[in-house]
């Protein structure tokens, strides 16, 4: 069971990672990236709303009936997503000014279908709970990472606006290279693009040599 | 329990669908109840707070929310003023503006005074680029406090690149020049209507009070 909860662990995190393993969600991960503090806004809405369905769609699992499934699973999704909305909205109306922009486009996130069509609807609760959580700090990695490399590259900035996301304790967060503009290019589409590119081969790469050492490859996996 | 022979019929998909639908909005209708209160007090807050914004320290003693009209000004929607006064003197009008932005709405809110000088813009809602377009938030630039002290005759209403004093960014020209037009139309909406925008000079502050209960009701 425990080694089970590993395997899904990993998954979620590196081998069956959202963004580089599963190509999914490339629509969020392009449009929402241009900072590393946007990404990780994202990815935290993202990742609430990935455990809450993961949950719910397992817990009615057997009450689904298969003709119906993905109807069911996206009227479940898009009230989880639009409720999260609204309960910000009154709430936490300070961090919904920031992540407000996100919470919608979650809907859209196929990768939230995906997990349930592909894993919650036939594993127990536990399981599913586990997955969505490993599955959602996979997706917050990527997005972050991404955000990161683009708004480095494009703004000479790091974590710039972190703390109107997080909090005034995290001000240290944010950095400035001194004397760099950045180039506008990493900022735009086309730097999304060459981003992720640039981390899919490199990913590739470690993968593919992590294989050729068998020995490694067994301590590791 | 028999679930699976249940499940064999025909009715079940449309019934159980039927019922997550309804089981769905139930859900939602409950959470917007429960949130309507405190997103309108969270939205009022927030106008509140750029009503203060957009208008100099001082300038306003009376409480704008309160004191507010409706005008009409030929848009398909009537225009909502907020009225600042200064002992019961009409001081400057405060309202919205919207622009055509490159990805939808900029929601701009802006001040003028009596003379038809712009006292603050800010913006209130945009779905600019990140890093881009959303540099007419106060939050990242000071870009929006150029429109400051113009007027309609006093500057030239147009970014740069289209022979206007207003900067553009790299980058991103269509929301500059979308948020330099709205503020201008603005401003002439303010030169037809100015009587009407600012309102007469009122003696207590209880009138305000009594018009905005009209108005309340009447929006």
């Amino acid at each position: 069971m425990s080694g089970n909860m590993t395997t899904l662990i990993r998954d979620g995190l590196w081998h069956n990672n959202v963004v580089f393993a599963q190509m999914l969600a490339l629509c969020p991960t392009m449009a929402v990236t241009t900072s590393g503090t946007n990404g990780l806004g994202m990815g935290l809405a993202t990742t609430a709303v990935l455990v809450v369905a993961n949950v719910l769609v397992s817990l009615l699992r057997r009450v689904v009936s298969p003709q119906v499934r993905i109807p069911v699973f996206i009227v479940l999704i898009a009230s989880l997503v639009t409720i999260v909305d609204m309960a910000l909205n009154a709430w936490l109306h300070e961090l919904y000014k920031v992540l407000g922009l996100f919470i919608a486009l979650i809907v859209v996130n196929c990768a939230i279908l995906g997990r349930a069509e592909s894993f919650a609807s036939r594993h127990p609760v536990g399981h599913a709970f586990i997955d969505g959580l490993a599955m959602g700090i996979g997706f917050t990695g990527a997005l972050t990472l991404i955000g990161l490399i683009r708004e480095f590259l494009g703004s000479g900035t790091l974590f710039a606006q972190a703390s109107q996301l997080l909090g005034p304790a995290f001000a240290f967060l944010e950095m400035r290279i001194p004397g760099y503009a950045g180039a506008l290019l990493m900022i735009l589409p086309p730097g999304a693009f060459a981003a992720l590119g640039f981390l899919l081969a490199g990913k590739q790469r470690l993968d593919a040599r992590r294989a050729a050492q068998p020995d490694k490859a067994a301590v590791l996996a | 329990m028999r679930l699976d022979t249940l499940k064999e019929y025909t009715f079940y998909p449309p019934l159980l669908l039927g019922c997550t639908a309804l089981l769905a909005s139930a859900a939602l209708s409950w959470v917007a109840g429960a949130t309507r209160d405190a997103i309108a007090a969270a939205e009022a807050r927030d106008l509140r707070e750029s009503l203060t914004q957009v208008l100099p320290a001082g300038l306003a003693d009376n409480d704008l929310l309160a004191d507010r009209v409706q005008i009409d000004v030929g848009a398909t929607a009537p225009l909502t003023v907020y009225r600042a006064r200064h002992a019961g003197k009409p001081a400057a009008a405060v309202f919205r503006v919207e622009g055509k932005g490159y990805a939808g709405p900029i929601v701009l809110l802006m001040a003028v005074d009596q003379d038809g000088q712009v006292l603050g813009v800010r913006v209130l809602k945009h779905s600019e680029t990140p890093g881009l377009g959303d540099k007419i938030e106060i939050g990242k630039t000071d870009w929006i406090t150029a429109f400051n002290g113009k007027s309609l005759n006093t500057g030239r209403w147009a970014v740069r690149k289209d022979g206007g004093e207003f900067d553009q960014f790299a980058g991103a020209t269509i929301t500059p020049r979308a948020v330099v037009q709205a503020v201008k139309g603005g401003l002439e909406i303010f030169a037809r209507h100015q009587d009407a925008m600012l309102g007469q000079p009122q003696d207590s502050a209880t009138m305000g009070t009594a018009r905005a209960h009209k108005e309340g009701k009447a929006s």
